[in-house]
């Protein structure tokens, strides 16, 4: 049962293992562990970017395509709840209209870019999603009337997903654990149920006959036609579901921010992100999208006040405290990020797989 | 029986002023082994891909079964039953021998675009990749990813791949090359044992004289891109041609 929904594809270390089921324990009882607003904003952050770097993966680590338009897909997903929250009626038709607008829309801009350029040399692909990447991140903030602009979009989603929302009063008194049981929670619940059904999908893709195609075209594309794969229509596919998947991610962050705007939902940064995050957890593994996402969120959300603590605790030391400023936490990602790529070129999934 | 399937008609193709194939027009019978010799450089591994299409040819047709295949694409003749090993081996070193030949069995099974179930609960192309994996005597190997292969083990896989395939037509190019002298045997009897199912079309590049007298019906030559000879084994054998292209001497009053 267990390795059905895991497609057979069973994290082949230990260490792992014991890692994933922790990270699958703590965002499955985040709300619970962790209160507090901050730390549960910081899971559905995570539950968000692993779907979204496991969608990459699908194309990156297993199609070996390279693309920097994902995050204008993620966008579509964000914007297109967006829109539909604002324009019609309040409630869930508006989320599902919202979100698989977005899908449906993002799946053929993959398509019509695949078509066009999949066909020639993948650094052709590349260059293209990123002129159309910009060209898409330009006109959201130009067409202000429609998409906010700049200032982004905030909406009303249903109201038994935000904090107004109480239940279970009667039943159990309106809080379990000490945690108040309302609207915000469920909302938590989605944003996790979503993503975890999502990722568990991607997982049955990858290891599905076409996944097998893929990994055989990414080896080499050349046999993979002269046995008889087109290897443009599967590409173009990967390109499709992938940029789906990653549009249901935006549509899942819309749900969780109730704001989207360019700078959590298009731009470049977040397309630099992911790539980070991917290949910080091993590419063409999907369970590095899980580990990726992890630790990079949380070194994100909390990097900087760890930092600023040390830098307090060494003050009087000459230069350490300049060092360990919180401004300074990206050149401390950054060379993590170096060190990790230089040790661990196969990200930390397959350094564990190898070690085991 | 014996008909026509395979058949070039002024097959072409040009870099820039060289001709590498010069108006080869020549066809192949179902139940025949051909072998395809001549020196280096001659045309021959070209030829193949013009026939399997990883070339687009410059002038004339490609028939199988009586259809133009001329303008169709490598996967789409692959489908349509022509199948080929390569000269240089050309797998997917990352993925498990039994991986590789899977995919073979599985693209002809058309499962390539079933998303959503796991590919290894598909037994019956499993165990369709494992009898020709034991066949090619490499089932011990199933697992091991294709890149820690054994050169004479890849040649070997590479044969299995398209036994896999089984195509209309099989083309071999050169498939002892570089192995030693216990392996090739297996790849011999592999290609004779196909042949003695007689309804097999087999093309073959190869060197060695004595593989092409044992296994060939039938010769034919390319020299400079064109059709030299063509012919009974015996004949062609004796012949100046041959004897002048295995020389390497020039072919000017031929």
């Amino acid at each position: 049962m267990l390795m059905k929904l895991l497609s057979g594809d069973a994290p082949r270390s230990r260490v792992l293992t014991v890692i994933l089921m922790a990270i699958l324990f703590c965002l499955a009882f985040a709300p619970f562990l962790f209160p507090g607003v901050r730390s549960v904003d910081t899971a559905a952050r995570i539950c968000v970017f692993i779907l979204l770097v496991a969608s990459y993966d699908l194309i990156l680590g297993y199609g070996g395509i390279v693309s920097f338009a994902h995050t204008m897909f993620f966008g579509m997903g964000a914007y297109g709840v967006a829109l539909a929250c604002t324009h019609m009626e309040r409630g869930f038709g508006a989320l599902i209209v919202g979100a698989s607008g977005g899908a449906i829309l993002a799946a053929l801009i993959a398509f019509l870019i695949g078509l066009f350029s999949l066909r020639v040399r993948a650094i052709f692909f590349a260059m293209i999603t990123l002129a159309v990447a910009s060209a898409v991140a330009v006109l959201v903030s130009q067409l202000s009337g429609l998409t906010g602009g700049e200032d982004g979009l905030t909406y009303k989603i249903p109201r038994e997903l935000t904090p107004a929302f109480r239940f279970g009063k009667e039943t159990f008194g309106g809080e379990i654990l000490g945690v108040k049981t309302n609207g915000r929670l469920l909302a938590y619940y989605v944003v996790f149920t979503g993503a975890l059904v999502l990722f568990l999908l991607l997982l049955r893709i990858v290891n599905s006959p076409f996944g097998r195609v893929l990994q055989a075209i990414r080896e080499n594309d050349f046999r993979a036609e002269a046995v008889g794969y087109r290897v443009i229509s599967y590409r173009t596919a990967a390109t499709c579901i992938s940029a789906a998947v990653a549009a249901l991610a935006g549509a899942l962050y819309a749900i969780w921010l109730r704001y989207v705007g360019p700078d959590t939902a298009l731009s470049f940064e977040i397309m630099v992100d992911i790539l980070l995050m991917v290949v910080i957890g091993g590419m063409g593994t999907m369970y590095g999208a899980v580990i990726g996402a992890t630790l990079f969120v949380v070194a994100q959300n909390y990097l900087q006040g760890l930092m600023g603590a040390a830098s307090s605790a060494v003050e009087g030391v000459p230069i350490l405290p300049d060092l360990l400023s919180a401004d300074r936490w990206l050149l401390w990602l950054g060379l993590l990020f170096i060190l990790s790529v230089y040790f661990f070129p196969t990200g930390v999934v397959g350094r564990l797989r190898d070690g085991k | 029986m014996s008909r026509v399937i395979l058949q070039t008609h002024d097959l072409t193709v040009r870099f820039g002023g060289h001709v590498a194939v010069d108006h080869v027009s020549c066809g192949f019978k179902t139940g025949e082994l051909t072998a395809i010799v001549g020196p280096n450089g001659a045309g021959k591994t070209t030829y193949f891909n013009l026939i399997s299409g990883q070339i687009p040819s410059s002038e004339g047709r490609v028939d199988l079964n009586g259809r133009d295949i001329t303008r169709m694409s490598v996967s789409q003749r692959c489908d349509m039953g022509i199948g080929r090993a390569f000269q240089l081996t050309n797998l997917f070193p990352n993925l498990s021998v039994l991986e590789n030949v899977r995919l073979v069995i599985q693209a002809k099974a058309k499962m390539g675009f079933n998303l959503f179930s796991m590919a290894d609960s598909h037994a019956e192309i499993t165990d369709r990749a494992v009898a020709v994996l034991d066949k090619v005597k490499l089932y011990d190997l199933c697992e091991e990813p294709v890149s820690v292969l054994s050169h004479g083990n890849q040649r070997k896989l590479e044969v299995a791949m398209l036994i896999a395939l089984e195509p209309l037509v099989y083309m071999f190019d050169e498939p002892t090359a570089g192995m030693s002298v216990d392996e090739a045997p297996v790849v011999l009897d592999l290609i004779a044992e196909l042949k003695a199912e007689k309804d097999r079309t087999i093309l073959l590049v190869e060197h060695k004289m004595d593989v092409i007298r044992t296994l060939a019906d039938r010769i034919i030559v390319l020299h400079n891109g064109a059709l030299a000879a063509d012919g009974d084994p015996a004949e062609v054998m004796a012949s100046d041609v041959v004897q002048e292209a295995y020389m390497g001497k020039e072919l000017d009053n031929v």
